[in-house]
């Protein structure tokens, strides 16, 4: 009885202190000082068309490498857990097997799945979307593949090479923007070229297929793990 | 005005399913539906003007959370078996005097 009461005077609480932020959202038609400034700036200094990219890729592209290492030290976590030695041999083993239906629309979509998440980072800084939005589509098509085989293996030495290599590149290039550029991370390493070509921005599009191809090899080694198999 | 209306609706779906989440008895409905309040979540987004965090919420919250959930749920029920058969294999050593 008490905690009832307790739990609905915390619900109400919580409902009187966000009243105000449900009265506020909403679309708005002006943005705001800041908003403005990056409006403005962005594609005058960098060349990016999609000024969100512009701003997680550069103006806070240090918060955006703390995220991948958040994500790489989650995805080392959960490979360290979830190994057959601590989830038992009887983890494995009488999995029915996949449909027809599900194979043969594996074996068609994986492909374009793959290539769909490829163009979302590669276009990152044309269009919505960039390097985390990618990585998920491809670690979808592991899924779907995961699900059609659940026999099959990962090759767990590309991915873990991948996710090497991105990683140090994505660094690189932070490095050499503090060296040739303005500073770590700066883009414009390389001619910021035309707004809208898929060649502009800078490193901008190198550094987001860098983390697309972290963060799809990343998530790819979870749903892998998460299968538990993995010796 | 028709963005409001949407919004509106998008939100009451996102409430509808969070509470059905809640409610519901059945674990997997209850995954299914909190992946629902997440794919709500990214129209509101959308609707909102911000694409970007539409596509990493429909892809991150209601795609792979779900299936990383739906996995944890099929784990756990597999320990589950495993004890209860372990129970029935050596009742006596167990049941004596817990029930």
């Amino acid at each position: 009885m008490m905690r009832k009461v307790m739990v609905t005077l915390a619900i109400i609480g919580f409902a009187f202190a966000l009243l105000p932020l449900a009265f506020r959202a909403g679309v708005q038609a002006e943005p705001g000082a800041l908003a403005t400034e990056y409006l403005e700036t962005a594609p005058r200094e960098l060349g990016a068309a999609n000024v969100v990219t512009a701003i997680v890729v550069s103006y806070r592209g240090f918060d955006t490498l703390g995220e991948v290492a958040v994500l790489f030290v989650a995805t080392a976590g959960v490979g360290a857990m979830l190994t057959r030695k601590r989830l038992g041999p009887a983890a494995v083993g009488r999995r029915k097997p996949a449909t027809e239906v599900l194979r043969t629309a594996t074996g068609l979509l994986t492909g374009l799945i793959v290539m769909f998440g490829a163009y979302i980072f590669m276009h990152g800084h044309l269009t919505p979307g960039g390097g985390f939005q990618g990585g998920v589509v491809i670690a979808t098509a592991v899924l779907l593949n995961v699900l059609a085989a659940p026999e099959s293996h990962l090759a767990h030495g590309v991915m873990t090479a991948v996710e090497a290599l991105s990683g140090a590149a994505y660094v690189a290039i932070g490095l050499l923007g503090a060296f040739l550029a303005w500073g770590f991370l700066d883009p414009r390493v390389m001619p910021t070229g035309s707004i809208g070509s898929l060649v502009s921005a800078g490193t901008i599009p190198l550094i987001y297929s860098a983390i697309g191809l972290k963060v799809g090899a990343e998530l790819s080694g979870i749903i892998e793990a998460l299968k538990g198999d993995r010796p | 005005m028709a963005i409001d209306i949407a919004i509106i609706v998008a939100g009451a779906f996102m409430v509808a399913s969070g509470i059905g989440a809640i409610a519901s008895k059945s674990l997997v409905v209850s995954i299914l539906l909190s992946g629902g309040v997440s794919l709500a979540a990214s129209v509101v987004f959308l609707l909102m003007g911000a694409p970007d965090v539409a596509m990493t919420e429909a892809a991150i919250g209601s795609g792979l959370t779900t299936v990383v959930f739906l996995y944890a749920l099929a784990r756990s029920r597999q320990a589950d078996d495993e004890d209860s058969n372990e129970r029935l294999e050596a009742p006596a050593s167990r049941s004596g005097g817990s029930k």
